[in-house]
């Protein structure tokens, strides 16, 4: 469990809400362009017998896209600065996001390659432990009994695979 | 008194030991789902999902939407004893809820918020009964113009009724439609927007998006506040019980306002949580006792509960009849149709009537059963909170995984399913709104379809959008939703 902070500390930011802001608008800008390009190669007019192509609609739903997300980037841009100074996240705050983002990530890349289950095992662990400073007898326990339950509801009870690597082949599985 | 016989007809559907035991099942996976923050009721459907795909649709539709029932009650719970909303439309009830629990007061709450809800969904669901055959027989007149302009009408609605920026909630949109129309066109048969690459030969699966969206991207915000739950104790008992029911029909004007406000909402694509706070809103200018809003007044329980509830039932009137959900719950609902080979819509009800009846009756008996296992299981669900989050949350993460993989055996979808998280926390924390985008991933194929149909059939003539009565004044009450924050804005200007 992460320890509640003090509130009286005066809190870092990283980043601001307006950059942020600045930021997302330019990336769903950036994806708009992206679709309005494919799209208008494939065919964004009329096709005979089909009617709109099959670019069409991707199409224009990204240039409105385009068009909203360029009013939002104008908008934070020209905002009075004190409006832009509320922060995104703080430093803090960043750590923590960044602790369960990255492992979580770490994660779902495992599965694919040694099998889900052995994965959470590493996951639900190291996740006790670093962040919720258990120690490693507490969180073990906790680290077997979650994959093993889920193994038998998902592979024996309501067989639906999930997938597997070398140590549940070498089981049989 | 069709709709009357239809119901007992349904009645009849339900009442099997399966049903109802799936049933009860659906409900307490559904309070779980409801009270832990980083679940709800959306993606808790959507991870669940693929274990029902072997059931018989009607009997997976019962469950699934048990769990939404139990998720509707679940998310008091923990608004009430802990401060902190399961659900988004908790979050009003946490106002007056929290402070009646402080002074001990939350076996009254408690008591009063799941009765209020209870009350809410009974009388949405009656007119859901009456109301839908009526809805369903009038469209089963529409063709794709009428279709399209529905659907523009449901995503304007977003833009006139959203309390966010129109630019956000409209490019929030746009990439929903975007990840819809990645994969194969449905029309042609040809692939669009693959990249070349074969991962995206079947597109975005919308319960991925509704999993990394509601579920990791929760997640991220919940841990972000480094949360610690200081709960309250629950005593409840069936003294305090029907000491609370005695006082509940003095609220009867604020019952009923919150009902209609909450069928209203749910219809038209406002929702739970925004029905939730105006009923909250317009109970304290209304009250004799609006000035003590805010400091445990059990009045201030009962309006959003009831809103919030009948705004959950009511969202499945649209979702039924016409194909179109009013809330994400019941996008996934929607999904889950589409995967069992139903087509929403009105011929659902003229084709697959047992099922139509068996989902309705099971509102009335999944509301009723739901109410009295929440109530008698408050302290259980209590005791779980107390369970430290840094084992929750991994617990959480793992199963959005396995319910992801599950759903079509793609290890990319873990990936897709990250990446839909990241945006979910971005979008959260920036204001974005998710509920249009991921209605737009439910809905950009259909839309786009009945889109390029009315064109073919006009020959690429837009005034096909106001060639008769209906479709005319469907699509002109979009225009003016579309361009309703400009319309407000300028008469702000005027005045």
């Amino acid at each position: 469990m992460a320890e509640g902070h003090d509130k009286e500390v005066p809190l870092k930011g990283v980043v601001s809400n307006r950059t942020m802001n600045i930021v997302v608008s330019l990336i769903l800008m950036a994806v708009a362009a992206v679709v309005m390009i494919a799209s208008y190669r494939l065919g964004a007019g009329w096709a005979k017998d089909v009617g709109p192509d099959s670019g069409y609609f991707p199409f224009y739903v990204s240039l409105i896209m385009f068009v909203t997300s360029g009013a939002t980037l104008v908008q934070h841009l020209f905002q009075r600065r004190q409006d832009g100074e509320r922060m995104f996240i703080a430093q803090h705050e960043l750590v923590m996001v960044l602790q369960v983002l990255i492992p979580t990530l770490i994660f779902v890349v495992l599965s694919i390659y040694i099998g889900i289950y052995i994965s959470m095992a590493l996951f639900i662990g190291f996740f006790m432990m670093w962040h919720g400073h258990y120690r490693w007898y507490k969180a073990l326990p906790m680290a077997i009994a979650v994959p093993v339950v889920l193994f038998v509801v998902f592979e024996i009870w309501f067989l639906v695979p999930l997938p597997k690597g070398p140590f549940e082949a070498w089981l049989g599985y | 008194m069709d709709a009357f016989l239809s119901l007992l007809h349904g009645f009849d559907v339900l009442l099997t030991v399966p049903n109802i035991g799936y049933m009860v099942l659906g409900i307490l996976f559904g309070v779980l789902l409801g009270f832990l923050p980083g679940v709800g009721g959306a993606n808790g459907i959507a991870i669940l999902l693929p274990l029902t795909f072997s059931m018989p649709p009607t009997t997976a539709i019962i469950m699934l939407s048990a769990i939404y029932w139990g998720a509707l009650f679940g998310g008091c719970i923990s608004a009430i004893l802990f401060n902190i909303p399961g659900e988004p439309w908790s979050v009003a009830t946490t106002f007056d809820g929290h402070p009646l629990a402080k002074q001990g007061r939350a076996g009254e709450a408690l008591t009063a918020s799941l009765s209020s809800s209870f009350i809410g969904a009974l009388i949405a669901t009656i007119v859901l009964t009456f109301l839908a055959p009526i809805v369903a027989n009038f469209a089963l007149a529409f063709g794709p113009p009428e279709f399209f302009s529905v659907y523009l009408l449901t995503f304007c609605s977003f833009v006139g009724m959203g309390r966010q920026s129109p630019f956000k909630v409209i490019s929030a949109m746009m990439l929903g439609f975007a990840f819809a129309s990645v994969g194969t066109d449905e029309i042609t048969g040809g692939l669009r927007l693959t990249f070349g690459t074969e991962t995206l030969l079947t597109g975005f699966h919308f319960l991925i998006a509704v999993i990394g969206l509601f579920g990791i991207g929760e997640i991220l915000v919940t841990i972000e506040k480094g949360l610690h739950f200081e709960g309250q104790s629950a005593k409840i008992n069936p003294f305090v019980v029907w000491q609370t029911w005695k006082k509940l029909p003095q609220y009867w004007v604020t019952i009923v306002r919150g009902t209609a406000v909450g069928i209203w909402l749910g219809i038209t694509p406002g929702g739970a949580t925004p029905a939730s706070f105006m009923s909250y809103g317009l109970a304290k200018r209304f009250s004799k006792d609006g000035g003590k809003f805010g400091s445990g007044m059990l009045e201030g329980v009962v309006a959003p509960e009831t809103a919030a509830h009948a705004a959950g039932t009511s969202a499945l009137l649209p979702m039924l009849t016409l194909g179109i959900p009013g809330s994400p719950t019941a996008a996934v609902l929607l999904g889950g149709l589409l995967i069992w080979g139903l087509d929403p819509g009105p011929l659902l009800f003229v084709e697959h009537k047992d099922f139509v009846w068996g989902l309705i009756a099971s509102i009335y008996l999944g509301n009723l059963v739901g109410l009295i296992v929440v109530l008698s299981t408050v302290p259980f669900w209590a005791s779980i909170m107390k369970i430290p989050f840094a084992i929750i949350a991994p617990i959480i993460i793992v199963i959005c995984g396995i319910g992801s993989y599950t759903l079509s055996n793609a290890p990319a979808d873990l990936i897709f399913m990250v990446m839909f998280g990241v945006i979910g926390y971005l979008f959260k924390k920036l204001d974005y709104p998710l509920a249009p985008m991921v209605l737009a991933i439910v809905l950009g194929g259909r839309t786009e379809n009945s889109f390029r149909q009315a064109m073919l059939g006009s020959q690429g003539d837009l005034s096909i959008f106001w060639s008769n009565g209906l479709v005319g004044s469907i699509s002109a009450l979009s225009m003016v939703m579309l361009f309703w924050p400009a319309i407000a804005w300028l008469y702000r200007r005027l005045r």
